[in-house]
């Protein structure tokens, strides 16, 4: 499993410390540890987004052939991405705002093209609360109907061949708040809508 | 039969870099980065330099201090998104950069330092990352052509080497490091560490020496090397 930069990485302090599962960072490492303290740290040893890191017991260094050699062939079973936007076909954008913000695609381009499954943290709306979830991207994108699933601060939404569907609620948040918050027709899953 | 000995000063070792060269520098953020090749490429001055490295590194350290000095002409990378210097530089037409995929930039080293001249992948289809790029149609499957990089001089940072340029690298150190290190006309690495010929076991060279023609020494690390608090 591969966690973006930014919000995805936090995904490891919630992982319990006996759940069976290996984190890879793109920069070459396999088994890759939670992030230690600056004074724990060592200079040579990061993650992707450069925190400093530790490993875990059975840990692997590599080089960036290598660590791409493992993502494009297929041997993430998960990867959480960032997101600028996200379509309801499963389209991806998260690499540039042309003339603003453009970090570029990092391994990205690669983690959304070939993990098993594709799964997005990211706020539910920008900073001026625009949506992110749109019918269509409207920035370059990084992928093309990649994305499974969004977990957002408002709500935990699939994305299914007929659109966006929404599968859990944040305590507090209505399924018209979501709407609203939501740039694309979004379905409601059948049953009790689980709260988080 | 001695090995050829191929420790080279600081100094001689920048100078033999041209004004207008491409050059593969190593390192993923601060690890594996040839601060002290790339210092004394700063005080050499040479220009219109193309830059060819995974990230911009942060501001004021590294390739960012070539940025700000003006010598970069180009930049080829994946990330700049802890350089809010190299984005504004991008953004105002200043500084000239080419986004690859972080992988198919590796990749496109490899094959450079494989003696291939180009790869094809499907990645970045139908992204702007294809556009304006070859597309080669193999068994039904449209391809993009990724043509190889090759420079003339790859600035490298090794955690050991012996005088004939054998290398091994330190844990995230690695990164680009070993790819680059095969892919220019003359490798220059510098070491943290030196061993005497035959005190690297051949087990655990990473980079063969016959790839690299020059090995500087650090005399110190300065704390470009550290720990960056942010």
């Amino acid at each position: 499993m591969n966690l973006g930069i930014g919000l995805p990485s936090k995904v490891a302090e919630f992982l319990p410390a006996d759940f069976p599962v290996c984190l890879h960072t793109e920069n070459g490492l396999t088994g890759l540890g939670p992030a230690v303290p600056l004074e724990e740290a060592d200079r040579n040893l990061i993650d992707a987004g450069g925190a400093y890191v530790g490993t875990v017991a059975g840990a692997a260094f590599f080089d960036s052939v290598t660590s791409f050699s493992l993502v494009r062939s297929g041997r993430l079973d998960l990867s959480i991405l960032g997101a600028f936007e996200v379509a309801a076909n499963g389209d991806l954008a998260n690499w540039k705002i042309p003339g603003k913000f453009s970090p570029g695609p990092g391994g990205a381009i690669e983690l959304a093209q070939k993990a098993k499954k594709v799964c997005i943290v990211t706020t539910h709306t920008d900073r001026h609360g625009n949506p992110k979830l749109l019918r269509q991207c409207t920035l370059p994108r990084t992928g093309t109907a990649c994305v499974a699933r969004v977990y957002t601060d408002l709500a935990v939404i699939d994305v299914t061949p007929a659109g966006f569907l929404l599968r859990e609620r944040a305590e507090g948040r209505t399924v018209e708040e979501i709407r609203a918050a939501t740039g694309a027709p979004l379905q409601v899953a059948k049953g009790p809508l689980p709260v988080f | 039969m001695p090995l050829p000995d191929k420790l080279e000063g600081l100094e001689s070792a920048v100078a033999r870099i041209p004004d207008g060269a491409v050059l593969l520098v190593g390192g993923f953020g601060v690890p594996g980065t040839p601060f002290t090749l790339l210092r004394e490429l700063e005080r050499q001055g040479q220009q219109q330099l193309t830059l060819i490295r995974n990230d911009a590194n942060e501001p004021g350290t590294g390739i960012d201090r070539l940025l700000r000095s003006g010598q970069v002409r180009r930049l080829v990378t994946s990330h700049i998104g802890l350089n809010a210097h190299a984005i504004e530089r991008m953004n105002e037409g200043s500084l000239d950069v080419e986004f690859c995929a972080q992988g198919i930039l590796a990749e496109r080293i490899r094959a450079g330092g494989a003696g291939i001249p180009a790869i094809l992948t499907d990645v970045g289809l139908g992204t702007e990352l294809a556009a304006g790029k070859t597309i080669v149609e193999v068994e039904g499957r449209p391809l993009v052509l990724e043509m190889a990089l090759r420079a003339d001089v790859a600035l490298v940072h090794a955690a050991t080497a012996d005088p004939f340029g054998n290398l091994t690298y330190a844990a995230t150190a690695r990164n680009f490091n070993p790819p680059m290190a095969m892919a220019a006309d003359r490798v220059v690495a510098e070491t943290e560490s030196l061993v005497a010929l035959g005190d690297l076991s051949a087990e655990n060279v990473e980079t063969p020496g016959s790839f690299v023609d020059a090995v500087v020494l650090l005399s110190a690390l300065t704390e470009d090397y550290g720990i960056v608090c942010r």
